[in-house]
């Protein structure tokens, strides 16, 4: 054999699936989670006194509403990643292109996550300075 | 793509019914609230940032364009939640017979866009008209 990859090696992962029913599950897990923390943040909006500073960070700041605001930023974008994922590998036809793409996703949803987490957390504990 | 001479799927001879209508538009609400997420993350990192900065970003978010762009999301956001539920149901293996399949897909279709306007008008009082 002229590989250093055995043939089992070589078979595995070659079905239509791959990872597809951890993908499968996890979007319906995060679409539950959605429902329930979607509901909350709109019906903490409605509830608001008003738009403003004060009555938004005193509400975000409430150790229950940043604990949720922060599974919201989290959940959201893992359930927009996983479909976004799915909608590239239907319509990029082109392996490489299509790999590209979901690298600069995957990593623009990480980045806008962190960026999310931390102003929640910011809000919460007060800044630095 | 080209490589095949055959045809490999009934490519263009779909006809348009309230099935895959409301499964592409299921697709289309999906990847408008990924782009979404970006506002509600640019949100929060202005209410971060303090009173000056959560001021600039309300001023931008109650401009016109803003408004309208939040009303898309916001329907969006609806149809992507009821579709998303009548999805739910059909993964429990429900709702897949024909009239009660076409009667929800028209009740999540009109019950978005009473919900979605609901939202908007209803969080866009309650904030003042700022965001």
């Amino acid at each position: 054999m002229s590989t250093l990859r055995t043939p089992l090696r070589r078979v595995i992962g070659l079905g239509s699936a791959k990872g597809g029913s951890g993908h499968w599950y996890s979007q319906r897990v995060t679409a539950v989670a959605l429902v329930l923390l979607g509901v909350w943040f709109f019906a903490g909006l409605v509830r608001l006194e008003d738009g403003g500073y004060e009555s938004v960070t005193r509400w975000l700041a409430s150790p229950l509403s940043s604990a949720l605001a922060i599974l919201l930023v989290l959940t959201s974008a893992w359930h927009a990643l996983l479909g976004l994922q799915v909608i590239l590998e239907d319509y990029v036809a082109s392996k490489g292109r299509r790999a590209v793409l979901l690298l600069a996703v995957k990593f623009a949803y990480a980045v806008a996550a962190v960026v999310g987490v931390l102003a929640v957390l910011r809000i919460a504990f007060g800044a630095a300075a | 793509m080209a490589r095949h001479a055959r045809p490999l799927s009934p490519f263009l001879h779909y006809r348009w019914l309230y099935s895959n209508t409301t499964s592409i538009l299921h697709r289309i609400t999906g990847v408008l609230l990924s782009l979404g997420f970006f506002l509600l993350v640019y949100w929060l990192a202005a209410a971060a940032a303090g009173p000056e900065r959560y001021a600039a970003a309300t001023r931008f978010l109650g401009s016109w364009l803003a408004q309208v762009v939040l009303l898309g999301t916001a329907l969006a956001f609806c149809y992507h939640l009821l579709n998303g539920i009548r999805h739910l149901f059909f993964d429990a293996g429900h709702g897949f017979e024909r009239p009660a399949a076409r009667k929800s897909g028209w009740a999540v279709g009109i019950g978005s866009i009473v919900l979605g306007l609901v939202v908007w008008f209803v969080v866009r009082a309650s904030l003042g008209g700022g965001a």
